[in-house]
């Protein structure tokens, strides 16, 4: 899927202090019988969110109103076990840009990438930082700077700069997609292909 | 130089070119898809205008969510036939090989894969499910993909991918009576915690490993991906030529032979470095079953729940909420809860010999009759070889009835679903909120613990009654 360009986000965040969230959490199964990518978004911490009659549960956070913004904030290994992209398509078409924990699976983090949705790996103590600020002034601010690699909270100025790969950070910035590079290279595979006949 | 390890070995052969700061371009030798994660992969490739690149490498079966009775029939639940349809519309458009439902290999991706002969050592195999890692047993390069790679996989039989760091597991010594492959993986995850792994290509070694039949190395491979470890592999030998000779999709004759002398020199290297190695003593390993929300928090069977203050002081809250999901309370002992639902089946123990297991175990025994226990083959396959055994007669003298292949209960997309609050003693592979139906319970364990929960109606050390 072409994504689009990644630019600089600022805004507040919805803070999730819950560790090992993992993808049943994020879209239960059930809700995945969709064929195309959109809409999941509805179903995005499905029953969290909602009791068996689909009312809204007042005490999650996506019911909040207090909170708001395009940063989610998770506790540390966010987006474990199943590979279902819908996860990352269901965070996205909620209005998520940018998903911040203190550490991700490995599946989820290259789902996330490959939709324009940006992980930002900090440290405990950062997580503690932001969690404590946003828990204590629901608008604090984030600025998530992908070209500079950096995460700020802008009110205190605290910062920390965050890993990502050069070539993943060229496909965000550019709205770049992982198909196109390698379509472009079908030949050279190809090659690969009779070499190791 | 150093010597490399057995992933740096089928790595390394599978890289088309290496980008610049960046992921490797990784060549995938074997493709399987299922329902759930392809239909926007294809509609990716159909609104791109290409076709696919090696549609003969890709290999279909819808499982994720079929019903698991009366398959003959039309599937009934709209949504399932939507997506079942879309399958099979887009494998035969794009000229892909389909075992659909009532096929003779029709089953579970990860049980027939292998059992297919299509899983072969040294071999790259990706699929849009992260229990894919299933297939490393066999000693290739296993594991999930997300739908985006599925659609670069079509299209190029490639995925960009960063190469992992690599780590060695070995376990050594005897497992004890009623000790099988599945408490061996609870245990270790237990150890690394459920994150442990992440970031991690798991190579798992050591005497207990190799003394256990390729199913049961499957099991343990499945189950990486539930430490965070993208997948594991084990070095090929005898067992597993044994295995694949004869299979449909495997070399044969001459061919075989010669496959065979390759495969022999698919081990690491003796001076091979990993970034992280841990011993464990086989010994040391009771039956196993988790008491918590993620496959990391699991204990002896004969062990009590932990004290809050035995946790992580930074791990506390999340422990606390997971306890408070499952309805136990920390301190307790695990062991005679009572268990209402008995799920024998999935990716991890629904092959043969798990089935065999159960059927001997439960012989001279009765279903509790509180319990309902679904007991779903992995394949079509295993079903028939159930059938042909005696053991489909030997569960219903016990009061247990075979369904038919799917993934079922394991992740409840079809109607095997656990009523809300319902205490289940499953064999696959998750015990995360609701994964067998909204707000069901799930405790993980062996065929074998699962079997003893049936029978006695409660948490009950399979050991007992052997
Ligand atoms: S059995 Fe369960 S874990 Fe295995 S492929 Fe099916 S849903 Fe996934």
């Amino acid at each position: 899927m072409s994504t689009e360009k990644f630019q600089t986000i600022e805004s507040p965040a919805v803070p999730l202090p819950i560790e090992n969230v993992d993808t049943d959490q994020i879209i239960p199964a059930r809700f995945l019988k969709a064929t195309t990518r959109e809409g999941f978004g509805e179903n995005l911490f499905r029953d969290w969110r909602f009791d068996k009659s689909g009312k809204p549960k007042e005490d999650f956070v996506l019911n909040n109103n207090t909170y708001a913004g395009t940063i989610l904030v998770a506790g540390k290994n966010f987006g474990s076990g199943s590979s279902r992209e819908h996860a990352a398509w269901a965070i996205h078409d909620f209005g998520f840009k940018v998903v911040v924990s203190s550490f991700f699976a490995d599946i989820f983090k290259n789902n996330a990438l490959n939709n324009g949705l940006l992980p930002v790996q900090v440290s405990e103590t950062f997580l503690a930082t932001l969690l404590s600020e946003i828990e204590k002034d629901a608008g604090t601010i984030i600025k998530v700077d992908l070209e500079k690699q950096v995460i700020i909270l802008t009110a205190s100025g605290k910062s920390e700069s965050f890993h990502i790969n050069p070539y993943k950070k060229e496909c965000l910035l550019n709205g770049y997609d992982d198909i196109d590079y390698l379509l472009s290279i079908r030949e050279k595979i190809a090659q690969f292909e009779k070499s190791r006949d | 130089m150093a010597g490399k390890t057995l992933f740096d070995k089928i790595w390394d052969a599978h890289v088309v070119e290496e980008i610049k700061g960046g992921p490797s371009v990784l060549y995938i030798d074997r493709h399987l898809i299922h329902e759930v994660t392809s239909p926007q992969a294809f509609a990716g490739i159909e609104s791109r205008g290409i076709s696919l690149f090696r549609p003969e490498n890709t290999v279909a079966t819808p499982d994720h969510n079929v019903p698991t009775v009366d398959q003959h029939l039309p599937i009934r639940d709209e949504l399932s036939v939507f997506q079942v349809n879309k399958l099979t519309e887009n494998c035969e458009k794009h000229g892909v090989t389909l075992y659909g439902l009532n096929h003779p290999y029709h089953g579970i991706v990860h049980v027939i894969g292998p059992e297919l002969g299509i899983t072969q050592p040294g071999l790259t195999m990706v699929c849009g499910d992260s229990h894919t890692s299933t297939h490393g047993a066999f000693g290739s390069v296993a594991f999930g993909i997300g739908t985006s790679e599925v659609e670069m996989v079509l299209a190029t039989q490639c995925i960009l991918q960063p190469k992992p760091k690599k780590m060695l597991i070995t376990v050594d010594g005897e497992l004890s009576e009623g000790v099988t492959a599945k408490d061996v993986v609870l245990y270790i995850i237990s150890k690394i915690s459920a994150s442990g792994g992440t970031g991690y290509f798991i190579e798992y070694a050591g005497s207990a490993i190799r003394n256990l039949s390729m199913e049961g190395r499957m099991t343990i491979c499945n189950m990486s991906i539930e430490s965070g470890a993208r997948g594991g592999l084990i070095a090929p030998d005898e067992t597993t030529f044994h295995y694949i000779k004869g299979r449909e999709f495997a070399p044969s004759g001459a061919d075989f032979d010669q496959a065979v002398e390759r495969w022999k020199l698919l081990k690491s290297d003796e001076d091979a470095t990993f970034d992280k190695e841990l011993h464990i003593d086989a010994n040391h390993i009771e039956p196993m079953i988790t008491y918590g929300t993620n496959p990391g928090m699991g204990a002896k069977i004969t062990d009590r729940i932990p004290a809050v203050e035995e946790v992580d002081p930074g791990n506390r809250k999340s422990y606390q909420k997971s306890l408070a999901y499952m309805g136990f309370e920390a301190g307790s002992p695990i062991a005679g809860r009572k268990v209402d639902y008995v799920f024998v089946g999935s990716c991890t123990n629904g092959r043969i010999e798990d089935l065999r297991e159960v059927a001997q175990f439960v012989q001279g025994k009765k279903r509790a009759e509180h319990v309902t226990a679904w007991i779903v083959p992995g394949s079509k396959q295993v079903e028939k070889q159930a059938h042909e055994e005696g053991i489909t007669e030997k569960l219903e003298a016990a009061g247990f009835k075979l369904r038919q292949p799917g993934c079922s209960a394991c992740l409840a997309m079809n109607d095997d679903k656990v009523p809300e609050g319902m205490l289940a003693v499953a064999t696959s592979n998750r015990n995360f909120e609701g994964r067998q139906g909204p707000g069901s319970r799930t405790m993980l364990a062996s065929p074998l613990t699962a079997a003893a929960a049936a029978v006695t109606g409660k948490i009950t050390d399979p050991r007992t009654l052997l």
